[in-house]
């Protein structure tokens, strides 16, 4: 669409630019500010340079994290985004049935992080959790507060429990918007059905795809509270990832300069991936 | 038709794989606790709504769904109101800085609430509105509006150009166009918006519990406390999670119309 | 190859369908020939693309049958019924370049590689798509993207019939006619079935040398578009074909002829000895306006009628004219005088139709008595 050059359009977007401006601006020039200084008290503060940062990338309970979290990122896109697609597929196309199952694949969507991260505490107990105690009684010994494995298993579960269905729902939105025509003519055009997948409904999910795979890459890698409920972070460290590891750091020890540089090496490798997967997305759709 | 069978089928594994845990809390919210610990039973043997009456008569249980409540409810509206306009110019004018200035904003949605705890609680204590609901409302706008800013902005750039100029031509000024006319034409994408701010809002805990302690103190802070010296009580926790789904399975059910259109976010 | 018999033919989509009201296609008897090329023409919601769909097999007709032949294929999916079709909005593979869209339905029946290329190669010198083969065909125009989706049934040796549903509805009024000119190419190149749904006149009698005319339902007229235009057998196709189309008068039997508004129009023998004889819920008259004959002056046979309103339109102008109560339509021709206030026209016997509740009452014609007494 042409769009007209008209600069009095900043008075439309200034209330977003004020507010996100108060929300954003201000604490992130607090965390830059802490982020170069060493604070001993509320007046004595010693400008440090870029120690904390070498510091903090030192540091092997964050680089363990850091790649913790990376794994645990890849996990469940890995899972979540062929599972939402074949689960977009299988939904039925229109009538109550199409309703029925819209809302209940949104309702693990709305729960609050804490009571999802409560469900799977309980589910997956042996004693009281059906999920524990029926992979007990088959003869698997299955413990997510002691064994690692358990724990990784539990905790990437319940976040496939938790956002499949995103997926899922954009999928599903996308494939909507497919006109019948498309299929006819394959049919016609004698495709199989992976070939009408491949070649109809595989391209024209991809702009849904990218949203959903960006969403679930950023929130996956600051992921904190649902397995902070569930597993506390353990057995050991196994399951901290880097928000919990931060938060530990700031609210826990109160190492605020260490803190805040982490924050900003965070927030920064949030944004350069992200940024790394759309510019590659988009380059591709140009050269072809 | 065996494919469709199949389809059928999976599908219900799948719905099934949902609502399991979901059944699983909400069995275990009508059963006391002797009855939790005391072994494995599909349905409660002993049914009762002592832990809905636990957390329905005492006013720092309920009184956390009205500050949740609250905070959502301001959330979504200050979400819509500022993004609403700011969607339109991004979708319809150019202007300096405009490229920026949106990239800016969706750059904010990346950011991790982890980073932003501290000085959140700063800043809201400083301007003296730490524990109020609006604390809560405008750090979740630093997440929402940014979404629902980008959201909007590919459902109006959907809309053509020539609607706004014949409703000018026909006489309509720009407020009496944009309520009138425009809204109602991207009423998906204002239906899908709210869904993603309420989402973030109602489920998001870390900075909501940072930025309370009293007086605005969210239910899923509040669940916390069920864990006690003596152990936790399964019964109203249980209870409590329960109450939780409910909002999100009554916003979904007035949205759902709009889900098939709007999921595709306007960029299909 | 292929001639498509439609036997019995109804659909509705009701399943319990309780009246013709329920019924998107009413009972049909038709056949398309073997290497015709037809219209189906009709207002939209009429029916046509049903029809089509039902020929295609993206529909089965919940009554009759479909024959392919002779061969009833009406459970058989589209795949295996040797068609292609070429939808309103073109259908291409966006992720494939021009090649390969064309070479999909070939690669999808696994034909050898090599035939595969020298046919693509073919199709595409034929459709003038050969600059833009190794495009991606998302980036085609409109008019390309229609080729590219005809492209892919030309392709296949076992097509016998090329359905279009509305194929020129995106694209631009001047390359239009430059595609429908390459449609009637393909159909003298190739000895392939066209049926081709439109809901624009002009397009359904430049392509087709048959036209069905749908309405309601039902194929009201099957027709060279001569025929539709001089023997409309129905009142709807008197008014939808022709622009503007068939002046059509509510009458009433009078003695000798019809009468509406007091004014007499008579009738020959023949045609008041049918009238008396069947029963009717109503009877129009019928006139094309380019068939309203035009006199200088007051004669014996012609109606004075009042002047309303002139349109010129360069080549020809239009005249509304009101007699008795009537509007009355009349198409003259550029160096024709134009009546002022009053005018005075007659209806050539050879051109009035007669319509008993809205179909079309003839006189017998010589043959058909001929025909008639030989069987008595």
């Amino acid at each position: 669409m042409n769009k007209v050059e008209n600069n009095k359009a900043w008075w439309l977007v200034l209330p977003v630019f004020l507010l996100v401006a108060f929300s954003a601006v201000v604490p992130l020039m607090t965390v830059v500010n802490y982020s170069v200084q060493d604070i001993f008290d509320a007046n004595t503060a010693v400008f440090v340079g870029v120690e904390w940062y070498r510091e903090v990338l030192q540091d092997s309970r964050l680089q363990d994290s850091l790649v913790r979290q990376f794994i645990y990122s890849f996990a469940v896109l890995l899972i979540e985004v062929p599972l939402g697609i074949a689960v977009a597929l299988m939904m039925p196309t229109k009538g109550r049935m199409a309703s029925l199952c819209l809302i209940l694949l949104a309702i693990p969507l709305l729960i609050p992080l804490n009571v999802v991260g409560t469900i799977w505490q309980i589910f997956g107990r042996a004693d009281i959790g059906l999920f524990g105690w029926a992979l007990n009684s088959i003869g698997i010994d299955y413990n997510y507060a002691s064994n690692t494995a358990d724990a990784w298993v539990t905790v990437v579960l319940m976040d496939v429990w938790h956002w499949t269905s995103l997926v899922a729902l954009l999928c599903y939105s996308g494939l909507r918007a497919i006109p019948d025509a498309f299929y006819q003519a394959a049919h016609i055009d004698r495709a199989s059905n992976w070939a009408i997948f491949r070649y109809i409904q595989l391209p024209r999910l991809k702009s849904v795809l990218v949203i959903g795979i960006l969403l679930r890459f950023m929130d996956s890698f600051m992921i904190y509270t649902e397995p902070f409920v569930l597993t506390g972070g353990g057995p050991g460290n196994s399951t901290t990832f880097l928000s919990q590891t931060l938060t530990k750091m700031a609210i826990g020890q109160f190492d605020l300069g260490p803190a805040a540089a982490f924050s900003l090496i965070y927030f920064l490798i949030v944004l350069l991936v992200s940024w790394l997967f759309f510019t590659t997305i988009t380059h591709m759709d140009k050269d072809k | 038709m065996n494919h469709s069978k199949r389809k059928s089928f999976g599908m219900s594994l799948f719905i099934l794989f949902i609502l399991i845990p979901i059944y699983w809390l909400l069995n275990m919210s009508f059963k006391h606790n002797e009855e939790i610990l005391g072994g494995l039973s599909l349905w409660p043997q002993d049914f009762t709504f002592d832990n809905y009456i636990t957390i329905f008569t005492d006013p720092s249980w309920y009184m956390g769904y009205v500050n949740s409540m609250t905070y959502v409810a301001m959330n979504m509206v200050i979400t819509l109101l500022v993004a609403l306009p700011a969607a339109y110019a991004f979708s319809r004018y150019k202007f300096v800085g405009d490229k920026h200035l949106f990239f800016w904003l969706l750059s904010n949605r990346m950011a991790p609430p982890a980073v932003f705890l501290l000085p959140f609680f700063q800043l809201y204590s400083s301007v003296g509105l730490f524990d109020t609901h609006i604390a809560v409302a405008l750090a979740h706008c630093l997440f929402s509006v940014p979404l629902a800013v980008w959201i909007l902005e590919g459902f109006m750039s959907g809309v053509p150009r020539e609607i706004d100029e014949t409703a000018y031509i026909d006489g309509y000024s720009f407020p009496r166009f944009f309520i009138r006319i425009f809204i109602p034409m991207i009423s998906s994408g204002i239906g899908v918006t709210a869904f993603f701010s309420f989402m973030f809002s109602w489920v998001e805990l870390l900075l909501a519990r940072t930025l309370t302690s009293v007086e605005a103190k969210p239910i899923a802070a509040i669940m916390t406390r069920t864990v006690t010296a003596s152990g936790i009580d399964w019964g109203v926790l249980a209870a409590a999670g329960v109450l939780t789904i409910i909002p999100g399975v009554l916003v979904v059910y007035f949205v759902r119309n709009h889900v098939a259109k709007g999921f595709a976010l306007g960029r299909v | 190859m292929s001639e498509i018999h439609l036997k019995a033919l109804a659909h509705s989509y009701s399943k319990t369908p309780t009246g013709p009201e329920d019924y998107a296609i009413r009972e049909m008897d038709h056949v398309w020939e073997q290497g015709g090329a037809y219209a189906l023409l009709g207002p939209s919601g009429c029916g046509k693309s049903t029809l089509l769909n039902i020929i295609s097999g993206l529909l089965t007709p919940s009554d009759g049958d479909v024959l392919f032949d002779g061969k009833d294929v009406k459970h058989l999916p589209p795949q295996d019924r040797n068609i292609a079709q070429v939808f309103q909005f073109p259908v291409i593979y966006d992720s494939m370049t021009v090649f390969e869209n064309l070479a999909f339905p070939l690669r999808n029946m696994n034909v050898a590689e090599a035939k595969v290329q020298t046919k693509v190669h073919e199709i595409a010198e034929i459709l003038e798509l050969h600059p833009v083969l190794n495009k991606k065909a998302k980036n085609l125009t409109a008019d390309e993207k229609q080729k590219v989706s005809m492209g892919r049934g030309l392709v296949r040796d076992d097509v016998s019939a090329i359905l279009f549903d509305e194929p020129l509805t995106v694209i631009d009024p001047q390359l239009k006619w430059k595609l429908r000119r390459k449609l009637k190419q393909i159909h003298e190149q190739f000895n392939i079935t066209m049926v081709y749904v439109t809901h624009d006149q002009l397009e359904a009698s430049t392509f087709a040398d048959k036209i069905a005319v749908m309405y309601g339902g039902q194929i009201v007229q099957f027709g060279t578009p001569r025929d539709l235009f001089e023997n409309p057998n129905h009142t709807f196709v008197g008014y939808f074909i022709g622009s503007p189309g068939m002046n059509l008068i509510d009458v009433k039997p009078v003695a000798g002829g019809v009468a509406f508004d007091g004014i007499q129009v008579p009738l020959s023998d023949e045609l008041n000895k049918i009238l008396s004889e069947v029963p009717y819920n109503s009877i129009k008259i019928g006139i094309r306006p380019e068939f309203v004959h035009v006199w200088d002056k007051a004669t014996e046979d012609a109606y004075e009628c009042d002047v309303l309103h002139m349109e010129d339109l360069g080549t020809y102008k239009i005249l509304t004219l009101k007699l008795g109560g009537q509007d009355i339509k009349v198409r003259l021709g550029e160096d024709h005088d134009v009546p002022v206030n009053k005018a005075y026209v007659s209806f050539p016997e050879q051109w009035l139709k007669l319509y008993v509740d809205d179909y079309l009452v003839e006189e017998p014609s010589v043959e058909d008595q001929v025909v008639e007494e030989a069987h008595a």
